[in-house]
């Protein structure tokens, strides 16, 4: 716990280094004495910095309580079809109603989240406990089929540009008044917090859970109220990024085990700094053209999700 | 009290419980006996409300487990499974702290402190604490798993195999210790034992299951006695006496 604050403290630094980052070349030593400079910053850079941090703080913690919901620590909502449903539900909504505003995409997108989520976690309820390696297996499988309908759709509706965008989560388009809805995001990750204990305890089992006193049916449902929320809450506003809430929450399993009133906190600001350090090279690598974050982060995430695989097969849950 | 009334259990088509009604008396180990699928563990996981009952009704103190609301339960009886397929990494300490959250809900207190560091105590997990449950020898993760349901602080408390994992010298001092908490006569063990032998020296009482039926019901030596041990087993078994215990000897 001690470290925490060097993580915070090395997430600040990053944060104000990222933003300096940028076409418009701001130098550090006068950017207040420029009015232009201050728009843009309030416009653009701290917007963009700040949705990357909750973003990624928000995915990781969203795998962290999928893991435990699933009593399994190789998946996160977008492994599993829960982004893919949000995605769907929002280029069915786009379809059906052209036009709706942004909360209204939101709340579509939460419903088929949680309807894909459910769907998942009943068909993993069917496999034996003996072979944790199905249950992301399955997932992969499901977020294939739920992502291949959607692309059908989005193709025979001439969407599929559209989609893309949701597909595909980065950061270049994120500016004051387009990002806002992620506090949401920050929001479900305190209440998150809060509840936490809870949610340690459906990790153990339901037998567990039963015999400490917990309502297994009601917190599980809560967990996927929150999953779905949150879920959709980024697909909409920056689109889909891998790996996040599965590698972090599993770095943080390591350091810190299962309790989560111990590990949230590492998994939110570790999240925080991966993305944003994904973020980072994606902007700078191409200078001044932008690589997504969702690239970036397929390339490192599916390496270190490699390692996790091999190096303990032996703990997979 | 715990009373159990025409409890009735199927799984598909093969009948597991048939009509079982008893009931266990207030303080003191109840152990409960039988051969491999009498039905033990399912009586079990049904008294902690882990199945929803199919036919009849249990009580513990008048309060049905199919009415009370489960977080009240949760005061009153702890049950620790057999199967424990937990695999969930944690500290010894935070596992065993995990029993006082029916009490806490969440928010712990010095009490609560207080009562894990007398749990590890008392089940010699002290110097291990700090450990997780998967770097930890099966035995000394059955010792923290009874630690944890002990922390729970319920008056009654289910076992299903505690022995299990456990060697001779560990398997000895949690039955000794058990004993010791039920003379204070603030708890009620149910336990679940494959030794007939403990069973015959720590239990007041012997509940024996034969394919899903009540077999006898009654203190250690009209259990521990040749040609009843021998109809509920199906083999054959000797009873002898050691000092003024009995000893089967099954083993031959």
């Amino acid at each position: 716990m001690k470290n925490i604050g060097v993580a915070i403290v090395a997430l600040f630094a990053l944060s104000c280094f990222s933003l300096f980052v940028g076409v418009k070349e701001i130098a550090i030593s006068d950017w207040w004495q420029s009015p232009q400079n201050i728009d843009l910053f309030f416009i653009s850079r701290i917007p963009r910095t700040l949705a990357v941090i909750l973003t990624g703080a928000s995915l990781a913690v969203s795998g962290a309580v999928m893991q435990m919901l699933a009593r399994n620590s190789f998946v996160e909502p977008s492994s599993v079809g829960t982004a893919q449903s949000a995605a769907l539900g929002i280029l069915l909504v786009t379809l059906l109603y052209p036009g709706s505003p942004l909360i209204v995409k939101m709340i579509v997108a939460s419903v088929t989240a949680m309807i894909g989520m459910a769907v998942f976690l009943a068909m993993i309820s069917r496999l034996p406990v003996t072979s944790p390696l199905l249950v992301p297996l399955v997932g992969l499988i499901f977020s294939g089929i739920v992502e291949a309908l959607t692309i059908f759709i989005a193709f025979q509706t001439e969407m599929l540009q559209f989609q893309g965008t949701w597909m595909s989560g980065e950061f270049s388009g994120i500016l004051r008044g387009r990002y806002e809805l992620l506090w949401l995001c920050g929001v479900l990750a305190i209440l998150t917090y809060v509840v936490a204990d809870q949610f340690t305890i459906i990790g153990m089992g339901k037998d567990a859970s039963i015999n400490l006193g917990l309502n297994y049916k009601q917190v599980v449902i809560v967990g996927l109220f929150i999953l779905a929320l949150s879920t959709s809450l980024v697909v909409v506003t920056v689109g889909m990024i891998p790996f996040v809430g599965l590698v972090v929450p599993n770095i943080a399993r390591r350091l810190m085990g299962d309790n989560l009133r111990a590990s949230l906190p590492w998994v939110a600001v570790l999240g925080a700094l991966l993305v944003l350090m994904c973020d980072l090279i994606g902007r700078l690598v191409h200078f001044p053209y932008e690589i997504p974050v969702g690239t970036v982060l397929g390339v490192i995430g599916s390496f270190v999700f490699l390692y996790l695989l091999y190096a303990r097969p032996a703990h997979a849950r | 009290m715990i009373e159990i009334n025409g409890v009735s259990h199927n799984y598909g088509k093969s009948k597991i419980l048939q009509n079982i009604s008893l009931s266990i008396k207030e303080s003191g180990i109840t152990a409960l006996i039988g051969p491999n699928g009498a039905g033990k563990s399912t009586l079990l996981s049904l008294m902690a409300r882990l199945q929803p009952l199919q036919t009849g009704s249990i009580m513990f103190d008048g309060h049905s487990v199919s009415q009370t609301p489960t977080r009240e339960l949760a005061k009153t009886l702890a049950i620790l499974r057999q199967d424990n397929a937990l695999s969930s990494r944690m500290s010894l300490r935070d596992l065993v702290g995990f029993g006082r959250y029916p009490h806490h809900k969440g928010r712990p207190t010095a009490k609560d402190h207080r009562a894990v560091e007398e749990a590890l105590d008392y089940f010699d997990l002290q110097d291990m604490s700090g450990r997780f449950i998967d770097e930890v020898s099966g035995g000394q993760k059955q010792r923290a798993l009874v630690a944890m349901a002990f922390c729970q602080e319920t008056k009654y408390l289910l076992l299903d195999e505690p022995l299990n994992n456990l060697d001779m010298y560990y398997a000895r001092s949690l039955m000794k210790r058990l004993r010791e908490i039920a003379d204070t006569g603030k708890r009620s063990f149910v336990i679940v034992l494959h030794d007939i032998n403990y069973a015959g020296a720590y239990a007041n009482e012997i509940i024996a299951l034969k394919d899903g039926t009540l077999a006898i019901h009654g203190p250690p030596q009209d259990v521990l006695e040749t040609n009843a041990l021998q109809t509920l087993y199906s083999m054959k078994i000797t009873v002898t006496q050691h000092q003024d215990q009995l000893v089967a000897l099954h083993h031959l």
